[in-house]
């Protein structure tokens, strides 16, 4: 007998990744690149803000990497900022540009900006936590008319540390957005706030009917964001974050990204705060 | 037994889909042979019921059963010739349909490489395992990105179940839903009826291309009473399972009892050892790894069973997710029996019994179950 499939024709090309070459390579600081990849030839869909796709280093391995590149962007490249944290993300960052690397997706669930248009947007980020948000900051700012206040909190270890150092100055004085940058460690005459990105949050006057909060960063600080945003009546489907766990195929084949209900390379990686918090109250789920 | 009859046409005719009856498996086998099927069934290998390609149907394990218990599967003689007269072995069907270890890249591969695969005919399936292979189906298949290489092997399968009229002692088939009488999904399904020294199976169809099979095979139209017992016996099975899970909705147990106590209790027998979710017939789960030869210019993509009780399984870069015994046994048990449900719409568990089998220290999903459900209950932990 056959599967309820039979007649889609088969997928064998999942597991294959399509050759892109390394465009332009911007070093971001001590351990992240921001890589613009142009397609060799065959070029993927072009991903969402908060998908992700597999990134192959040749002979090395794969990893899976939330988009970080401006979807405005129409001439088919794609863009990923990658931190190097092992043997994978260490051959990405090096990748010189005319290299090549591997592709495959998108795959996952996007930040669901447009469901967001009429409404305030909170964008709270840790770290390489900004990759997968840039998006969602120039989204907005691309359309700006479509939503109301934007408010965008960014925390690094120290201000050496911030990705995308450039746009965020340019942010910092764009009177379209609030931008409130806070560090870990003030060295070398950080003038701005030191401390967790809670702490900007916590002082944001919200309207929490019409506001949607994005968080991207490390899982303890996106739930003592969520916490704040909860604290302030935003309601916790109103809170979004993007969850990360080991991912091998993005298919939904190969188990290692769950987290209890969830495959997270298809119910996520952006997943509701609803959905998420009492998933991420329990230890070692 | 229990699917009403629908007609089946072959070549724009309907056929008889009546029980029938054959008298041995020889014709059937031959004939899935010869119609190009590599025929796949249980034979005697390792001391123990192996599932391997089958030469005949002399390959078929006659007179053969086996006793199970937690951490126990032996081999024994028994009084008949009975081709099917043994539950659940080590191995699952999963291997014929979702490797062990296969390639799924390669740097020189040409792009649209599909190799021709032959079609295989699946014979003695019981309803647990025709259960299990569309548990298969809804993860591998059924979502948004098929598994190229589980339909290319999967699609066109030819499936011979047999209904369980003699379940073994780990069996739970009926608290699962899935047995003894093979659902849906089947091309044949057979009962084996002993009688004394002689063996006949009653045929029932499933599919147009069963119907053709049967009808190129000497058989006879069966006698409404032989029908009849077949019915009996397979029912009477429901009621000499060895094993059952407790009468509860199990999703909502498994979703209260996430914080419960009790999991450290099973960490402290669990190995970790991964044989539950080797031997299981849903288990899923792969690996992903990129190889070179040593001149780094070829490269490849391998993808392998891997194991949730691996620590390294939810590795990400600050380490692994799960790290205790306690949180890996917690997955993979509330995955089979509640998160499956979210994830794809049906339970993972089929009941065959096999992961109490090859548990080295034993360990019962029925009884932490029923641990856990007399926990909730407001019961001690012993």
């Amino acid at each position: 007998m056959m599967t309820e499939t039979a007649l889609r024709p088969p997928e064998p090309q999942t597991m294959a990744p399509v050759s892109y070459r390394v465009r332009s390579r911007t070093v971001e600081n001590a351990d992240s690149v921001t890589l613009c990849l142009e397609p060799v030839s065959a070029a993927l869909t072009p991903p969402a803000p908060g998908e992700f796709n597999m990134l192959y280093a040749f002979g090395v391995g794969e990893v899976a990497i939330s988009v970080s590149g401006d979807r405005s962007c129409a001439d088919g490249t794609i863009t990923h900022t990658i931190r190097s944290v092992g043997a994978v993300s260490a051959a990405l960052c090096a990748a010189e540009p005319g290299s090549t690397i591997g592709v495959r997706g998108p795959f996952g669930t996007t930040w669901g900006l447009a469901e967001a248009a009429g409404r305030d947007l909170v964008i709270v980020a840790g770290g390489v936590g900004l990759a997968p948000l840039r998006p969602v900051v120039l989204g907005a700012l691309a359309d700006r008319d479509r939503y109301g206040h934007v408010v965008l909190i960014a925390g690094s270890r120290a201000q050496r540390d911030f990705l995308y150092a450039g746009e965020l100055a340019d942010w910092q004085t764009d009177p379209r957005l609030e931008v409130h940058l806070t560090v870990d460690v003030p060295i070398q005459g950080w003038a701005g706030e030191t401390g967790f990105v809670t702490e900007p949050l916590r002082r944001l006057s919200l309207d929490p009917r019409r506001t949607t909060a994005f968080l991207c960063g490390p899982e303890a600080m996106m739930r003592f964001g969520a916490q704040a945003l909860l604290e302030k009546g935003i309601a916790a489907e109103d809170i979004r974050v993007s969850l990360e766990r080991n991912m091998q195929c993005g298919a939904g084949w190969c188990g290692h990204c769950q987290l209890g209900p969830l495959l997270l390379c298809r119910d996520g990686p952006v997943v509701g705060y609803d959905i998420a918090r009492p998933l991420l109250e329990v230890g070692e789920l | 037994m229990t699917h009403a009859r629908t007609p089946l046409w072959v070549d724009d005719h309907v056929v008889t889909n009546d029980p029938a009856v054959i008298d041995g498996l020889h014709h059937l086998i031959d004939e899935l042979r010869g119609r190009g099927y590599r025929v796949v069934g249980p034979t005697l290998g390792d001391n123990a019921i192996v599932l391997d390609e089958l030469a005949g149907a002399d390959d078929l394990p006659y007179g053969w059963g086996v006793d199970v218990g937690p951490g126990t599967y032996r081999l024994r003689r028994r009084e008949d010739k009975a081709a099917f007269g043994h539950s659940a072995g080590p191995q699952s069907w999963k291997q014929f349909v979702h490797p062990q270890r296969q390639q799924v890249w390669s740097s020189d591969a040409d792009a649209d490489g599909a190799e021709a695969r032959q079609p295989q005919a699946f014979v003695g399936m019981r309803g647990c395992d025709l259960a299990a292979l569309g548990v298969l189906d809804r993860v591998l298949a059924g979502g948004a990105h098929p598994d190229g290489s589980y339909t290319g092997r999967r699609d066109g399968a030819f499936i011979v179940s047999v209904n369980c009229t003699e379940p073994g002692g780990l069996c739970f088939c009926s608290s699962m839903g899935t047995g003894p009488s093979c659902g849906p999904g089947y091309d044949l399904a057979l009962t084996e009826r002993l009688e004394g020294d002689t063996v006949s199976y009653l045929v029932e169809v499933g599919s147009a291309a069963g119907a053709e099979v049967l009808a190129a095979i000497p058989h006879r139209l069966a006698e409404p009473s032989e029908s009849r017992c077949a019915a009996d016996e397979v029912a009477a099975a429901a009621e000499k399972m060895g094993r059952q899970m407790p009468d509860m909705d199990l999703r909502a147990l498994l979703n209260d009892s996430r914080e419960s106590p009790h999991w450290q209790v099973v960490a402290d027998r669990c190995l970790t050892c991964g044989n539950c979710t080797m031997v299981c017939p849903t288990c899923f789960c792969t690996s992903v790894s990129d190889v070179t030869d040593l001149t780094g210019e070829h490269a490849e993509r391998w993808m392998e069973w891997a194991s949730c009780f691996e620590l390294d399984f939810t590795f990400i870069h600050d380490g692994p997710v799960r790290t205790s015994g306690a949180s890996r046994y917690r997955h993979w048990l509330t995955h089979k029996l509640s998160t499956w449900h979210d994830q794809f719409g049906s339970s993972g568990c089929v009941g065959c019994g096999r992961c109490i089998a090859w548990c080295p220290p034993g360990i019962d999903i029925t009884e932490e179950m029923a641990t856990l459900a007399a926990l909730a209950d407001g019961g001690d932990d012993d």
